[in-house]
């Protein structure tokens, strides 16, 4: 098993979905339990990867090589750095937990986890593969399971959601494969092979093209104004698993796909584009926080907000200042546990009220106290209060992008601003004043409840007061991505 | 050249010949069979499918020209043919446990398939005009025959009589366009058009207009824009088994003989190249297939959106099909004429597969109704699941073997230089398009409730196996292909 770690990690979950499979539809016990023993024995898979991570070598890690379509020269390469094992170790802790979040369902338990567990493999295949060709198979596997679980298992409006989600990612896929082929067929001898496909030259005017439908490809998962409208319709028509690893994880695909792919294959095109990439994420930020501010529904809100915290990201990525590429790896994982908090936060409160107004609750922190609380540690990370995980990232973000988008860092930060604004008062209009009648006895929130969401806050806190073990993961992997940036830098002058 | 050519030739001809065999056997055991026991000639026509299967499969000889230069043995041809018996032994399987065909005799049903079969094998090998379309004629006319083989559904009357006189049209016009090309270069030989075009000096117009008329007819076999007006009625109205087979083989005949044409007549290498492609002149082939490629795509494609019976609506999708498989006629390279054939192989399955679900469902449920799909897939989740498949693969989504067929294809496209990105393009807005359609069908049946009452009626246990002998080819060509797509580089060689 020593040597397989990331195949393990990666198939774990689709053994577990054979096994459901394989267990009458009856038992649905049997089915969730399964499911919780795989992602959990892939949680602890990533916890050895953490453990055994060398943080002072530079190079990819627990590689496994093999050659897997030779006439096409595919490879099955796995093999992770600094930059992925932040998003390796989110994938399995927000699946494990989401599985306890979907303990509830109800509808064909098995065809739900079944699929869930498709997802996680889906995702962590993503983060740990280094063929390009191998990435997309991924990349396009997850949309699958996505679909059903927002179509089969959504809300009212889950049938537009799910198709809207599948067609605008599908269309910025297939981008990306012309793209990938592209690539392919660049290099001498045709390769798939990311770290080759980083060490060759390519034109000025191919590496604008190429990056630019990479960007589109990337950009719509992420999303990126203008290609956002799906996330806010699958945000909140997804059952809370999903949307928890919507937003959790499936976003940071798209700013991990720039950082691993566009960034250091394409550095003139990256530089090229640098500039309106930090527009966009200030766009991103601003208009993320004034739609979040204008919502009526909370889990719209959050959807909003993510909008919002990935913008940030892409701000600090644009930069490509060490603090700020360090801020944005560390706020894409950051946000993930955040959002998920914030995720299954609403949808504790949306099984006891079934509903999401946030203007039909009020006083809830007389009858719910633990929960408030909860919910108070998510919020204030959320609009990135010092002490929690997010302000680090974010202050780290502004800090590198300021020197090199001076104007630009001043109105994100305004931004921010808006978030304090909106999640202060989505808070008081929900806990705080009297007490709405109709949930005058509302009950707190239950073990099970409370089993999602501790580890998280804890994760939360403990990032927010002493970063570090996660910081010390990528400062190898910024070091090589800053300097690849500075040379494309340098050609992008002649 | 004497008549010992033609004896000779012989020995090379026998799958053929066991075919031709088995149609007589077929026929006679039909009329010794009594009336109700007429489906046991399903077996005499699968053994001597498979007993041609292995002939072909034991022939080993290197590429040659049989009966006066009239037909060709190479690999090229032989890996048309291996499709074509799988598609026929599919759908012979299919037919015999069919409800749709148990008011008629089917021995000629069978014979006709067979003779089907001969003549796909004859267009996938011939080399001479007159072959092209003798054999051509040859499956159209019992296309037509089996179209309309429910004589008492009007329905499949007016398939086959939509199916004639389109069919008449377009290889009148082919017929035409080679009369033409004969008139300009005194022979019927492809191979000796190549020559006699690059020696001598043509008028650029008038090959245009015959290559032009050509065109007529095989874009009506592949069902390429214009000439698909008659594949929706068509597919419609004809027992599913058939439907099912001519959205499949004869199409894969249809490519195989304007792949063959093009590359010897226009080409004229039996390694394929794209640098001659060009030699020709001045003339834009590779634009013109461009745009039929692209209007066929859009076609196929926002008018299946539309569909309710999901017949017509596969029938739209497979028109899809062909402007995709074209794209990789226009790259008339190594690459692009591999990526076209490991598409119809792949497409032979998954194609295949969603019309046997679809007779499944409507011999078990008596619905052809996109609409009345609601709920099915929960109801009867294996039927679901893999429709899904199917439909998954039809898209290109990975993991089936409907992905990598188009990877290829785009492969080839990108390959080939900038001139034909904007192919790629809308290569790329059509598969988006045609998920929205083929995921109606999966919405229908997962994401809509089943109507009150619905009964759950038990499958049947031979239509449910040969369904997982086409799912496993579909899921296993996206996950390996290796072996397939060494077979289908090494059958890119031609007479």
């Amino acid at each position: 098993m020593q040597g397989h770690l990331l195949t393990w990690a990666t198939f774990l979950p689709v053994i577990g979905m054979a096994v459901i499979l394989l267990i009458p539809s009856g038992r649905k016990d049997a089915t969730k339990i399964v499911a919780a023993v795989a992602t959990g024995i892939q949680l602890f898979v990533t916890i050895l990867l953490f453990a055994g991570f060398d943080r002072s070598a530079t190079g990819m890690q627990f590689v496994e090589q093999y050659t897997w379509i030779k006439t096409f020269n595919i490879q099955y390469f796995m093999g992770i750095d600094g930059l992925s094992l932040p998003l390796v170790i989110l994938t399995a802790l927000l699946s494990f937990i989401g599985v306890f979040a979907s303990w509830n369902t109800e509808k064909s338990v098995k065809g739900y986890f079944a699929l869930f567990l498709l997802l996680d493999a889906g995702m962590m295949g993503v983060f740990v593969s280094l063929d390009f060709f191998l990435f997309y198979i991924f990349w396009e596997v997850m949309l699958l399971p996505m679909y059903f679980l927002i179509g089969i298992w959504g809300g009212p409006r889950r049938e537009y959601a799910a198709i809207k989600f599948f067609l605008y990612t599908f269309a910025g896929s297939i981008l990306m494969l012309l793209a990938m082929l592209a690539l392919y067929f660049a290099v001498e001898p045709h390769t798939f092979n990311m770290l080759t496909l980083m060490q060759s030259n390519y034109g000025h005017t191919f590496q604008i093209v190429v990056f630019l439908a990479l960007f589109v490809g990337f950009a719509i998962k992420v999303p990126i104004f203008p290609f956002h409208t799906w996330l806010p319709l699958a945000h909140v028509e997804a059952p809370t698993a999903v949307s928890v690893i919507l937003a959790g994880v499936l976003l940071k695909m798209g700013t991990y796909g720039l950082l691993r792919i566009s960034f250091p294959i394409l550095p003139e095109g990256t530089v090229w584009f640098a500039v309106p990439m930090a527009i966009l994420g200030v766009i991103n930020i601003i208009y993320g926080a004034m739609c979040a501010m204008a919502q009526k529904d909370i889990k719209k809100l959050v959807a909003y907000s993510s909008i919002n915290h990935m913008g940030i990201v892409l701000l600090g990525m644009a930069a490509m200042t060490k603090a700020g590429m360090s801020g944005a790896i560390f706020q894409m994982f950051n946000h993930g546990t955040i959002t998920a908090m914030l995720f299954l936060s609403v949808g504790v409160i949306y099984d006891r009220a079934h509903h999401r107004e946030i203007d039909g609750f009020g006083g809830l922190g007389v009858k719910m106290p633990i929960y408030t609380g909860i919910v108070a540690i998510a919020f204030f990370a959320g609009l990135g209060l010092p002490g929690f995980s997010g302000f680090i990232s974010e202050a780290m973000t502004f800090i590198g992008a300021f020197p090199v988008y001076t104007t630009l860092t001043i109105l994100a930060t305004l931004g921010i601003i808006l978030n304090a604004g909106y999640f202060l008062w989505a808070f008081q209009r929900i806990f705080l004043g009297e007490l709405n009648e109709k949930y005058a006895d509302i009950p707190e929130i239950n073990g099970r409840e409370i089993f999602t969401l501790a580890p998280l806050a804890v994760i939360v806190i403990f990032l927010g007061v002493y970063p570090m073990p996660i910081l010390n993961l990528f400062t190898h992997a910024v070091d090589k991505l800053i300097n690849v940036l500075n040379y494309g830098a340098s050609m992008a002058m002649f | 050249m004497t008549t010992q050519d033609n004896l000779l030739s012989l020995h090379f001809f026998l799958p053929e010949l066991i075919i031709i065999g088995t149609i007589l056997v077929v026929i006679i055991a039909d009329l010794i069979l009594k009336r109700q026991h007429s489906n046991r000639t399903a077996y005499i026509a699968f053994a001597g499918t498979v007993g041609a299967f292995i002939a072909l499969l034991l022939e080993q000889v290197a590429p040659r020209a049989l009966f006066f230069q009239t037909i060709a043995v190479d690999p090229f041809g032989t890996f048309f043919k291996v499709i074509f018996l799988i598609a026929i032994l599919f759908v012979i399987a299919i037919s015999f446990k069919t409800n749709e065909l148990n008011n008629y005799r089917f021995g000629e049903y069978y014979s006709l398939i067979l003779i089907m079969l001969l003549g796909m094998f004859l267009m996938a090998s011939s080399i001479d005009l007159i072959m092209i379309y003798l054999s051509l004629e040859l499956v159209s006319i019992t296309s037509y025959i089996l179209a309309g083989y429910q004589k008492n559904r009007a329905r499949s009357n007016e398939a086959a009589l939509k199916y004639v006189i389109y069919g008449g049209v377009s290889t009148g016009i082919m017929l035409y366009g080679f009369s033409i090309l004969f008139g300009l270069t005194g022979t019927t030989k492809i191979a000796e058009i190549h020559q006699v075009l690059l020696a001598s000096n043509y008028s650029p117009l008038t090959l245009v207009v015959a290559i032009l008329f050509i065109l007529a007819g095989f874009g009506y076999k592949i069902a390429s824009v214009p000439f698909h007006f008659w594949s929706p009625d068509v597919y419609e109205g004809a027992p599913t088994p058939i439907t099912a087979l001519l959205s499949v083989a004869p199409k894969a005949a249809g490519f195989a003989v304007l792949i063959r044409f093009f590359n010897v007549t226009l080409v004229g290498s039996t390694t394929p190249n794209m640098g001659q492609w060009f030699a020709l002149g001045s003339l834009p082939w590779p634009q013109i297939l461009a745009a039929i490629s692209a209007m066929t795509m859009f076609l196929g494609n926002l008018v299946a959106i539309r569909q309710d019976n999901i017949k017509r609506m596969l029938a739209y999708s497979s028109i899809a099909h062909a402007g995709y498989i074209l794209m990789g006629a226009v790259v008339l390279n190594q690459q692009g004429l591999f990526a076209m054939m490991y598409y119809l192989f792949v497409y032979l399955f998954m194609n295949l597969g969603a019309f046997l679900v679809v007779i499944i469902i409507s011999n078990t449920y008596g619905t052809e109704n996109i609409e009345e799909y609601r709920g099915l897939g929960f109801k009867v989740p294996y039927l679901g699941v893999i429709m899904t498949i199917f439909m998954f693969a039809l898209t290109g989504l990975p993991p089936t073997g409907g992905f990598v067929a188009k990877f290829y294809l785009f492969s080839a496209l990108i390959n080939a230089g900038s001139q034909f990105y904007w192919l790629a393009v809308v290569g790329i807005i059509n598969s988006v398009i045609s998920f929205y359609y083929y995921a109606r069908i999966v919405k229908m049946m997962f994401l809509q409730d089943a109507p009150e009452g619905l009964e759950v009626k038990k499958g049947h246990p031979w239509m449910t196996t040969v369904l997982t002998l086409l799912v496993i080819p579909t899921l296993l060509l996206g996950v390996y292909w290796e072996s397939i797509a060494t077979f289908a580089q090494n059958s890119l060689k031609f007479f």
